[in-house]
């Protein structure tokens, strides 16, 4: 396990490198001259000249990328040109949000599409089922963003159940949360539930196919024990596999839906330097979400490891 | 699996696709009757069928926009603003006076062109390099390196800085979703050619001296695109999501063109006094997607009889 483990931190590292070079690359791709798309058309030659500077644009190319790696492996990640302020902090700050909305949606969905998909599973052909899969089905289909949309419309002003926006810090008030992230997190997971239900259901159906479940039932063990611990266990691996995915999806859902409801968090401060051009804070909100998909990944990694050793050896 | 879970449904199973099934749709050279029957199979399907209605549906109110359309979907009339539906405006204006159904009819057709453009461009630059790093072993670790690079980045994100760093048009826009989703389909089609590379007929050709051009393409990709059709319909419907996302957030293509997202933005302001100006589109959205999503999934059950078992 120690070897694997070893072996794929060791693969990761290209990649991380790949990645940072994709993320000041991006700059490149500008056409034209990012300073001059930062500032108005009408701005002063000094202006331009200022902000050129603190982009190190008066730099040549590579002296440019040998400062960038530098400063990166010093944790610095530059200044933001509109907040006049570190990258990295103004991320620190905002990334708690981010991550607690992701991180409860990959709850939700794991749960309740685990439990959807079950339930269709074990009804396999009839009503429940279909209902299910057509619910699922739908999951998938519908834009994020305009459910989180009409929910506001829906459940926070015609029938104002929940707040229409704004957050509360978890650590300020714990029922205010949830209550204020519940309808974010709900218009967030409903595509990964779908997910999740799907492929639950389709692996679960192939897990009951099995010897082994056939066995268990033949034993007399009760129907739900079989299900339960023969059927799901086994059913919820290839989940496990997908749960890398499942989050740098869900990172993604999480920047437009804190748009949608207004909460302060990593991706209204990604679309906040797109919309102006900020350069430096969109490279930097890049390479933390690149970074905490590559953890994660790692981590599920591990995980499926330590659950199935055959991969180990591969 | 996807990069977008959406893009999905197919790629965990394109490892254990090779079951004989997928030379249906890669018999190029086969008589029309083969075709004639796979024909008849996708049809019989009902996940395909309802897909292939809503999408057609979808495409050609799209296609006769200019015909169909009450209203100029650009040209506002102040008299008429922020109407309710009704029977002189179906669906409906938003705050400039514009007939929303109009600009959906309109919006559909710029729509679902990014998405076709992006699906057609991800399924070629995918085969291209997925099919690079699945023949030639030597190129495979850089190349599918670089892919994980990309992965990395969610990929919603990943075209929201392209497009933003670009500057908003339909072109940019397509080439920032097609970049987003290139990735993931080359490992897929990767996947599906290394199955197929070590086949025995592709063995044969190599003993009869075939060349790797002609190995690759007429004996490997031939056989390896089953994956490679489910997966395009996919991209095809999370492009059509995600080009309402990027119009959305203000980086799509430039007002006043109409797109599902941009028509969705423009309500936003308005979801309590013109609740219909977000809805409306939304559900656009909506049909044209699930519509899409039932296609792939067609094209799954009868591609991969195996999955079909359990899909049914």
């Amino acid at each position: 396990m120690i070897r694997f483990i070893l072996r794929r931190l060791l693969a990761s590292i290209p990649v991380l490198f790949l990645v940072s070079l994709l993320t000041f690359g991006l700059l490149w791709l500008v056409p034209g001259d990012p300073a001059s798309m930062f500032l108005d058309a009408g701005a002063t030659a000094e202006a331009l000249d200022r902000v050129r500077r603190e982009m190190g644009l008066d730099q040549p190319f590579f002296v440019r990328m040998g400062q960038w790696y530098v400063r990166l492996l010093q944790g610095d990640l530059g200044t933001s040109l509109l907040l006049n302020r570190s990258v990295v902090d103004a991320i620190l700050e905002r990334l708690p949000v981010t991550l607690s909305l992701t991180a409860l949606a990959f709850v939700v969905s794991v749960l309740l599409g685990a439990a959807a998909g079950l339930l269709a599973a074990v009804r396999h052909g009839r009503a429940a089922d279909q209902g299910m899969m057509t619910l699922a089905l739908l999951g998938l289909s519908i834009p994020e963003f305009w459910l989180g949309l009409v929910l506001i419309w829906l459940v926070a002003v015609s029938v104002p159940l929940f707040p229409a926006g704004d957050y509360v810090a978890f650590t300020t008030s714990p029922l205010q949360w949830a209550h204020h992230i519940a309808l974010p997190t709900f218009s967030l997971a409903c595509v990964q539930m779908g997910f999740v239900a799907r492929m639950t259901r389709s692996s679960m159906l192939e897990v009951l196919g099995q010897d082994f479940v056939r066995t268990a039932r033949a034993k007399g063990l009760p129907e739900p024990y079989v299900v339960l611990r023969h059927g799901l266990v086994n059913a919820m691996v290839p989940i496990v596999t997908v749960m890398g995915i499942m989050v740098g999806a869900l990172l993604g859902g999480a920047v437009v839906t804190e748009q949608v409801f207004s909460i302060p968090g990593l991706g209204r401060l990604i679309i906040g330097a797109v919309l102006s051009r900020d350069f430096p804070v969109i490279q930097g909100g890049l390479l933390f979400l690149a970074l905490i998909y590559l953890v994660v990944n790692l981590v599920v990694d591990l995980l499926y490891a330590a659950i199935d050793p055959r991969v180990r050896l591969q | 699996m996807p990069p977008s879970i959406r893009g999905c449904g197919c790629n965990e199973r394109s490892a254990y696709f090779m079951n004989g099934s997928t030379t249906m749709i890669a018999a190029t050279g086969a008589s029309a009757s083969r075709g004639l029957v796979f024909l008849r199979r996708l049809l019989a399907n009902r996940s395909f069928s309802m897909g292939l209605a809503l999408v057609g549906i979808v495409v050609v109110l799209a296609l006769l926009a200019n015909v169909v359309a009450p209203f100029d979907p650009i040209k506002g009339n102040f008299k008429a603003r922020m109407v309710a539906p009704g029977a002189a405006h179906w669906l409906g204006t938003d705050h400039f006076g514009r007939d929303i159904l109009s600009r959906i009819l309109h919006g559909a057709r710029v729509s679902l062109q990014i998405g076709f453009l992006v699906a057609l461009i991800t399924a070629v630059a995918g085969t291209v390099i997925g099919a690079t790093a699945g023949y030639f072993q030597r190129a495979d670790g850089p190349v599918m390196r670089l892919m994980d690079a990309f992965m990395a980045f969610p990929p919603i994100i990943l075209a929201i800085a392209i497009s933003s760093v670009l500057g908003a048009s339909v072109t940019n826009v397509v080439i920032a979703l097609a970049i987003a989703a290139t990735p993931h389909t080359a490992r897929i089609v990767r996947a599906s050619v290394m199955v197929v590379r070590e086949m025995e007929y592709v063995e044969a050709a190599r003993a009869l001296g075939a060349g790797h051009v002609r190995i690759l393409l007429r004996h490997v990709l031939a056989n390896a695109m089953a994956p490679l059709v489910v997966r395009v319909t996919y991209v095809f419907a999370v492009a059509i999501l995600n080009e309402a996302v990027l119009s959305f957030i203000g980086v799509g293509p430039p007002p006043p063109t109409p797109t599902f997202g941009a028509i969705i933005a423009n309500g936003r302001d308005f979801i309590v006094a013109a609740p219909w100006i977000t809805v409306a589109p939304g559900m656009a959205i909506l049909v044209s997607v699930l519509g899409l999503n039932m296609l792939g999934d067609g094209l799954r059950d009868v591609l991969d009889p195996r999955m079909a078992v359990n899909t049914r």
